[in-house]
């Protein structure tokens, strides 16, 4: 299998298989939260899913049992409406309660409906308003700098309806020029926003183009695949004077097939009928 | 009042920076290009590594600041007021202020007397929204000497702030012993028939007012409120006690600025007045700074005028 720049991974079927399952159960454990709280974004957080998981359950220099460790890597979700997956794998990992996630978006509770740093452990920065992650990526990058510690990094998804917002351009030529080798951008391209298809909406391709001109390496890659996935982030690691942009790939909804390239499961809880069948399609009882 | 020394609050800004940043090393220092007026360019002469000049991008400016935050920095983001309080105000609101982070904002080319460039430069709206987020607290120098002292108060305290500076220098109320306090108004002048609130600049102008008045048989008590939020309400609180009237003077709209801020607490008390002399909800317009102060009448003659006609003297 290759990606479009025809390289890809070459990763052990156990790895990938184990990283399979992971990003299964957050699926159906964020599907179940939104189905609880009939509120939340499941499409771009099952587009997300795959990603995630690779950087939590594999990729990221974390240790849930010390979420401020020192030399862990960091991980920002720029794109704050797919709190859900993230919520999921910080259950996984043990860092929330699993219990919390039936709670969701619940008054008194701390899964609030975007990341909030200050209400749920893990969370390393509150976002929710498009397009000010990133910038908070760059920050903590040029923090990372400062302190010469070399071995941290900084992750940050990016939705790609995002990326119509003007301070991520900003950011994204300031990072370039100054050849932040320590910040990844993982844009999850899954081609929907709120109102329906990015490319109909304000088309933001080519986005290899548009990156490289402002000086950052890309590497696109199929965001659902993990080989691929884990390609791109090892390829990450090699320190080329350049923030890196992973545009990955994926298809809104991913795993639920009537969710799947569908606006309508932007920001909309399934019905009971509805989750039935997205629970089945995913296995739940597998 | 003998001859008027005035003194620049940006350089006592960027001096108290190098100052800070000598004995500190987590402190990073962010512009958008207006460094050389803002005078941050001097701490990047002296920290290049903890100096980022983000260029003409506000926005990014604060998420970065946000960002270097939290990584364990105390972060001085500057631009010129209008545009640190306006064009970024909802990075401050979520990426600062929701996120509990230590960034300052210091914005130098408050109120109208930014002059020339007219009013898309002149910010008289910047208190009101700033003043208005959760967790940010908004601080006005009068002088030179409070600036210095100001800026050392915010290193020390974690969290938002936004500190309001000028373009102009101001004339000299202080000297190297004062001591600011968050919260706490300073009483420069006591007087037995009102009491005026007043910020930055017009707080030189309200001593000659009152010095004039005085003349006239009107006595004033004069306070520096420069911790507009959180304000001095014990003080506020005793004055109110002791007048039914406030006159509040401030170089921004009358509109959520410093009347409203105390308006807003003592009227939850007692019934008051409050006399706002500041700008109207007009937009400013270019000029000379200190024809822009009398022509919005807040020069001393104008505090002047307006207080004797109000107290019927």
């Amino acid at each position: 299998m290759e990606n479009e720049q025809g390289k890809t991974g070459n990763y052990s079927s156990e790895l990938i298989d184990e990283l399979k399952d992971k990003a299964r159960k957050i699926r159906i454990e964020l599907l179940e939260a939104i189905y609880k709280a009939q509120s939340g974004h499941p499409g771009g957080s099952l587009s997300a899913a795959d990603i995630v998981t690779a950087l939590y359950f594999h990729k990221m220099r974390y240790d849930p049992q010390n979420i401020h460790w020192d030399k862990r890597d960091y991980f920002i979700l720029s794109k704050g409406h797919a709190a859900p997956v993230q919520y999921a794998a910080l259950a996984e990992l043990g860092v929330i309660k699993k219990g919390e996630l039936d709670y969701l978006r619940q008054l008194g509770h701390m899964l609030q409906g975007h990341p909030d740093r200050m209400k749920t452990p893990g969370i390393e920065a509150s976002t929710g308003s498009l397009g000010q992650g990133l910038s908070i990526a760059l920050g903590i990058a040029l923090g990372l700098k400062i302190d010469k510690e070399k071995d941290r990094k900084v992750y940050v998804m990016i939705g790609d309806g995002e990326m119509q917002e003007g301070q991520i351009w900003e950011t994204i030529l300031k990072a370039g020029n100054l050849g932040v080798d320590n910040l990844v951008g993982i844009i999850d391209y899954n081609g929907i926003q709120l109102d329906g298809f990015v490319e109909r909406i304000d088309d933001i391709s080519p986005l290899k183009e548009k990156c490289e001109a402002f000086r950052w390496k890309t590497i696109e890659i199929n965001g659902h695949d993990f080989n691929d996935i884990l390609y791109a982030l090892d390829e990450s690691d090699k320190r080329e004077g350049k923030p890196i942009m992973i545009i990955a790939r994926t298809v809104k909804g991913k795993g639920v097939s009537f969710m799947e390239n569908n606006p309508a499961f932007h920001g909309k809880a399934p019905n009971e009928e509805q989750m039935k069948q997205a629970l089945q399609e995913l296995g739940k009882n597998r | 009042m003998g001859e008027i020394i005035k003194q620049s609050l940006r350089e006592s800004y960027a001096k108290t920076l190098i100052k800070l940043g000598k004995e500190h090393q987590n402190i990073v220092v962010v512009d958008a290009d207006l460094s050389t007026s803002t005078k941050t360019a001097l701490f990047g002469k002296e920290f290049p590594d903890r100096f980022f000049n983000i260029g003409i991008s506000e926005q990014s400016m604060i998420g970065i600041a946000a960002g270097l935050a939290l990584k364990g920095k105390t972060v001085f983001a500057s631009s010129f007021a209008v545009f640190a309080s306006g064009r970024d105000w909802d990075q401050i609101r979520q990426s600062v202020c929701y996120n509990e982070v230590d960034v300052k904002i210091v914005a130098t080319h408050g109120g109208i007397t930014v002059g020339e460039d007219g009013a898309t430069h002149q910010s008289n709206e910047d208190i009101a929204i700033m003043r208005i987020l959760p967790n940010m607290r908004v601080i006005v120098p009068a002088d030179a000497f409070e600036t210095e002292r100001v800026i050392e108060k915010v290193y020390g305290i974690k969290g938002p702030f936004y500190v309001r500076l000028s373009r102009e220098n101001f004339p000299v109320i202080y000297d190297k012993d004062y001591k600011f306090e968050l919260g706490r108004f300073d009483v420069l002048r006591k007087g037995k028939d009102g009491v005026i609130f007043a910020i930055g600049k017009e707080v030189y102008e309200s001593l000659s007012a009152a010095e004039e008045l005085e003349k006239e048989g009107i006595s004033m008590t004069v306070i520096n409120a420069s911790s507009v939020k959180p304000l001095d309400k014990d003080l506020i609180y005793q004055y109110a006690k002791e007048f039914d009237r406030f006159f509040v003077v401030e170089e921004h709209q009358k509109i959520g600025g410093l009347g409203s801020a105390i308006g807003e607490f003592i009227t939850e008390e007692r019934p008051i007045i409050i006399k706002k002399i500041g700008i109207d909800n007009i937009f400013g317009v270019s000029g000379k700074a200190d024809d822009l102060i009398k022509y919005f009448k807040l020069d001393s003659k104008g505090i002047y005028n307006y207080i004797k006609t109000v107290m019927g003297g």
